[in-house]
């Protein structure tokens, strides 16, 4: 798949569902009559069924003619889901939240891909999957939601979901305590029986701002950097640090500050349907998410070919969208889809708002080293880029 | 005889909160404390970092409040720098942190806080009759009182009634199939069948309509982050304006080959969309559906035999101490007499707003002295947020350590009178302040009481104004409660739902006021390197925003911002040498209210609020539950600061007042 662009990957998926949507094949999948009450008790139309199957072929690369099996066999039994939150701000899972829909607000639909990825993904996962344990949007509290954390870990085959970082646990530190068990502990205990572990977020994927160094003097703060101040790290590290079937334990990373609603549900949705992780970069993040650059599908990028930068907010340059490099945009090192599923349901993302690429989904995030004003290599996230290090 | 009960975690907040109570003979609460559990060290990872990096690093603080922290460091540095923002920025700034609060507001009523005041196992009939029976009753509850909202959709018409029935039959279905196949999910070993939970069948079907409603609602609001920042959470922002400026193809969406920028015609009639949706909702169906829980769960005279019900008007008050830093600037951050939220504070018994002075050392200080911190001479101290000290202490400052937690029987409470929570304690002068809806309610309510103060600006005392009538109108005539009693848990929920209209209802003005600039061609969207020389002589004349270095001062330049924020007073305190943050201290609203006790043994707002509350059953504690959601708890906001090193930038003696 990451010899297709996405440029062309979008209009082959518009092509292919114009195509069947008007040739009524859809009638051609009888399997998926035996989904019927199921479709229907969540809200989902068979018609919008066939056509999420087809958005969501193309997308994940699975051959149509084998979705209907796939999502059929996926919702014969309702997939658990434990949700877990250490060294967090919410952020991620207040992404997740913009994937639930509902057909009374379809106010600003912009396009066809962003339709098909998240209205119908929503419900399937209404479907398919059972959230056991949320912090953020539980019912119970205290003793009954630890029974529910109890209850869900002590089956297998559940996904476990992780955001935040997790801190040094080392004796007296307290940096995270529940219920008298530490972060690592309360990571251990879950991911015992889990299937898989997906870490959603720059923090669980890579340690993110937690992990982010702090100076390396305190009295003379412009020293570059010193270490994590609670001794935050990635969930794989902490898994790792466990060793034996911790070690092994499969683990999708799921990057971004936040990560886009659809590439979270994106990548739950893969697993359930497929019972295993989609193919996965070197960071472990999902190649059909992260396997290009946000700068290739760029709308600026004909500037940057051309040599046409913006230099300061509200310029002229600005005005006409030139290229942000030298404003500090991380976008040609930076992998995420950003530029081609689009924010919030194709409504933008940053550069078309004026402002670079932070580089939100790398594991350098917080402590890339760019070059400032003064030509001085340093970290900061109006630093540029050197150009000559862009491959185009 | 007194038990101790704990909730840890309590849910549905963000963050990670412990409550333990301590209850007597008759299950009523003596005294409560409020522990958060978790830290970061986003403070220490500021120092030494770019200046205009910080508005992205504070951000992280928290995803749930995304714009506030964001908003208030690029404040806090335009005011180390002496600038302002031009008029379009102020006002986008206003329309984003506006957007914020009309979604997280909605989203706590009806996601966060609902599940306290409504059974969603009581949402549904027994059989296919019963159903039916209830979607009828449903329908009629629903024309009476989202008439608007539902006629939309669903026309006074025989076959619309039929088809809204329909409606409430598949979500009643929908219900039924979760709970036949035992997959409740988030909703297993709620508090069911609690005795506290008031609300007829039909009135329970009705909210899990509008819970569902409200996150399809949720997703479109949050567009308008994205059109101005790019993204949500957590949208773009910078020092000296917003990123985004008016495309110089306006006429066009953005294109490969026409370029331009988010901010053009086809999206600001996006924004104005979004703004009606958002006005509509709240209008239809947050504001009434808030009046009609609250008229449930105020208190009721004994009557038909059932026994008196102590309402929630007269549960969780905290004392009448209210703090605003103020926020919606409609004329320039300055002019303080036209913020939409006033800044001040209110002491119980004050006819008027008292001044705040946020760089006075001596009016806000921070206490450790029940918090898992140290300090370098005393414990006991207050100390400003400019000379604040982090110094992480957990062991020694009394923190529970976890001897062995695979014990099932494995018990342990705080120790409450050393240190036993992540969160410092703020004061005003001492005293204990809550923050948030109420408060800003209280303030613009006393705004519109007294004479307009001379210069201000008209919109602005109308919309006090509209608050004072909402209170008046709401509160005291419809829902026949006390002005007084406002001081209460349902007074908070009814203050968030009246401060969100207004919000609403304002940021259509603000819309309007950047549409009309750019019609004139009034562009700006951020102070040139040259305009803010112009506006602060002593910036010196090589200066520019790319290079820190050329913002030069003799000595650390030092700055203060503030954010109003949805849940309340928000400050951040920042000093800059040789172009690099020195030092940076956040004072957050939920702070202010989850704090532990002071050196004084004065107990912070949710603290206080829990007392005197009587558990109908101690195992279930969901009374608890709905004072503490009342506060709209942000914990992730209150726990930000951790420095396990040592802070030893400024050694201060103070010479504390306490005891």
């Amino acid at each position: 798949m990451s010899n297709v662009s996405k440029k062309e990957l979008r209009t082959s998926i518009v092509s292919r569902l114009s195509q069947h949507l008007e040739a009524e094949t859809l009638d051609e999948w009888p399997a998926i009559e035996t989904l019927g009450d199921r479709l229907a008790n969540s809200g989902v139309s068979r018609r919008s069924f066939m056509k999420y199957c087809m958005g969501l072929s193309a997308m994940m690369a699975i051959p149509i003619s084998l979705m209907p099996k796939l999502v059929e066999a996926a919702l014969a039994k309702k997939t658990s889901v434990v949700y877990l939150s250490f060294q967090e701000c919410t952020g991620c899972l207040e992404s997740l939240v913009n994937v639930f829909s509902n057909t009374r607000y379809n106010l600003l639909k912009t396009n066809l891909t962003a339709d098909i990825s998240t209205d119908s993904i929503a419900n399937i996962l209404l479907t398919a999957l059972s959230l056991d344990y949320s912090e953020t949007l539980m019912a119970p509290s205290g003793l009954q939601a630890e029974k529910s954390k109890a209850d869900a870990i002590a089956n297998t085959g559940y996904i476990l979901v992780v955001d935040g970082a997790i801190p040094d646990d080392k004796k007296g530190a307290g940096f995270f305590i529940q219920h008298g068990k530490t972060g690592l502990q309360l990571l251990k205990e879950a991911a015992t029986n889990a299937a898989a572990v997906v870490s959603v977020g720059t923090c669980a994927s890579f340690g993110g701002l937690p992990a982010a160094k702090g100076p390396d003097n305190l009295n003379n703060p412009g020293n570059l950097r010193g270490v994590s101040p609670t001794g935050a790290t990635s969930i794989k590290t902490a898994l790792d640090s466990f060793g034996g079937i911790y070690k092994t334990k499969p683990v999708i990373n799921v990057s971004g500050c936040p990560p886009i609603a659809e590439v979270i549900a994106g990548t739950l949705v893969y697993w359930i349907l497929n019972g295993k992780a989609p193919s996965l970069d070197s960071n472990l993040r999902p190649t059909m998410f992260y396997g290009e650059t946000v700068h290739e599908e760029c709308y600026r990028k004909e500037f940057f070919e051309e040599g046409q930068f913006v230099n300061s907010f509200d310029d002229a340059g600005a005005r006409a969208g030139h290229c942000l490099l030298m404003m500090g945009c991380k976008g040609p090192t930076t992998h995420n889809a950003c530029t081609t599923l689009k924010w919030n349901q194709g409504t933008g993302y940053p550069m078309e708002a004026g402002h670079g690429c932070l580089g939100c989904s790398e594991p350098d995030f917080w402590d890339k080293k760019s070059i400032n004003a003064q030509g001085q290599q340093g970290v900061g996230f109006y630093n540029h880029l050197d150009p000559a290090t862009i491959r185009d | 005889m007194t038990t101790t009960i704990v909730i840890d975690p309590v849910t549905r907040i963000e963050g990670h909160l412990r409550i333990e109570a301590k209850i007597d003979a008759s299950n009523k609460i003596t005294e409560a404390y409020s522990s958060s559990t978790m830290a970061r060290g986003i403070e220490v990872i500021m120092k030494g970092r770019d200046p205009r990096d910080a508005a992205h690093i504070s951000q992280r603080i928290c995803g749930v409040c995304t714009v506030v922290h964001g908003l208030t460091s690029v404040r806090a540095v335009e005011d180390a720098l002496g600038v302002t923002v031009p008029e379009n920025a102020e006002l986008i700034r206003n329309l984003m942190i506006g957007a914020q609060y009309v979604h997280d507001h909605v989203m706590h009523f009806y996601h966060l806080h609902a599940l306290d005041w409504v059974d969603v196992t009581k949402a549904l009939g027994a059989d296919p009759a019963k159903k039916a029976a209830l979607a009828a009753l449903t329908v009629t509850l629903a024309r009476q009182n989202n008439g608007d909202y539902y006629k939309a959709k669903y026309p006074l018409t025989t076959a619309g009634n039929a088809a809204l029935k329909q409606h409430f039959i598949d979500v009643q279905n929908k219900l039924q199939n979760l709970f036949d196949r035992g997959q409740l999910g988030l909703f297993a070993n709620g508090y069911w069948g609690h005795q506290e939970y008031r609300l007829k069948a039909q009135e329970n079907l009705l909210a899990v309509d509008h819970y569902l409603d409200a996150l399809g609602w949720a997703r479109e609001v949050v567009k308008l982050h994205t059109i101005f920042g790019g993204k949500d959470p957590h949208p773009n922002l910078v020092v000296g304006g917003v990123p985004c400026a008016v495309s110089s193809n306006y006429n066009q969406q953005v294109s490969e080959d026409a370029g331009g920028t988010s901010l053009n015609k086809v999206n600001m009639a996006k924004v104005t969309a979004l703004i009606t949706t958002m006005k509509n909702f709240v209008d239809q169906v947050y504001v009434p559906d808030t009046i009609l829980v609250a008229g449930i769960y105020k208190s009721q005279p004994a009557a038909n035999g059932k026994p008196a019900y102590p309402g929630w008007e007269k549960r969780g008050g905290t004392g009448w101490h209210y703090l605003c830093y103020g926020e919606f600037p409609e004329t320039g951050i300055r002019n303080k007499e036209d913020f939409l939220i006033p800044q001040g504070v209110l002491l119980k018994g004050d006819q008027s707003i008292r001044d705040i002075n946020m760089t006075e050392p001596t009016e806000i200080q921070e206490y450790v002295a029940h918090s898992w911190y140290s300090y370098l001479n005393d414990n006991n101290a207050g100390l400003h947020p400019s000379i604040g000290q982090t110094t992480l202490d957990y062991a020694k400052r009394g923190g529970p350590i976890p001897e062995d937690p695979s014990n099932p029987s494995y018990h342990y409470t705080l120790n409450t009178s050393t240190g036993y929570s992540w969160i410092k304690s703020p004061r005003w002068y001492n005293n204990a302040m809550e923050v948030g809806p109420l408060a800003h309610v209280v303030m613009m309510y006393t705004m519109a009481s007294g004479p307009a103060p001379a210069k201000q600006d008209p919109a602005v005392r109308s919309a006090h104004v509209n608050v004072k009538t909402l209170v008046d109108t709401v509160w005291v005539t419809k829902l026949g409660l006390n002005l007084t009693d406002i001081d209460s848990t349902l007074g908070r929920i009814a203050a968030r739902t009246i401060e969100t209209k207004v919000i609403a209802d304002a940021m259509s003005r603000w819309h309007t006021r950047l549409l009309k600039n750019i019609s004139v061609n009034n562009l700006a969207t951020f102070v040139t390197d040259v305009d803010a020389i112009k506006q602060n002589p002593a910036l010196t004349q090589n200066f520019k925003w790319k290079d820190p270095l050329t913002w030069n001062f003799s000595g650390p330049l030092t700055g203060v911002g503030f954010t109003e924020a949805p849940r309340g007073a928000l400050g951040h305190w920042l000093s800059i040498e040789s172009g690099v943050i020195k030092n940076y201290q956040c004072i957050v609203a939920s702070q202010w209210n989850a704090g532990p006790r002071d050196a004084a043994g004065t107990p912070g707002p949710y603290e206080k609020a829990l007392e005197n509350h009587t558990l109908a059953d101690p195992t279930q504690p969901l009374e608890i539950l709905r004072t503490i959601h009342s506060f709209d708890p942000c914990i992730g906001c209150a726990v930000h600061v951790t420095d396990p090193n040592g802070e030893e930038l400024i050694t201060v003696n103070v010479s504390t007042t306490l005891r």
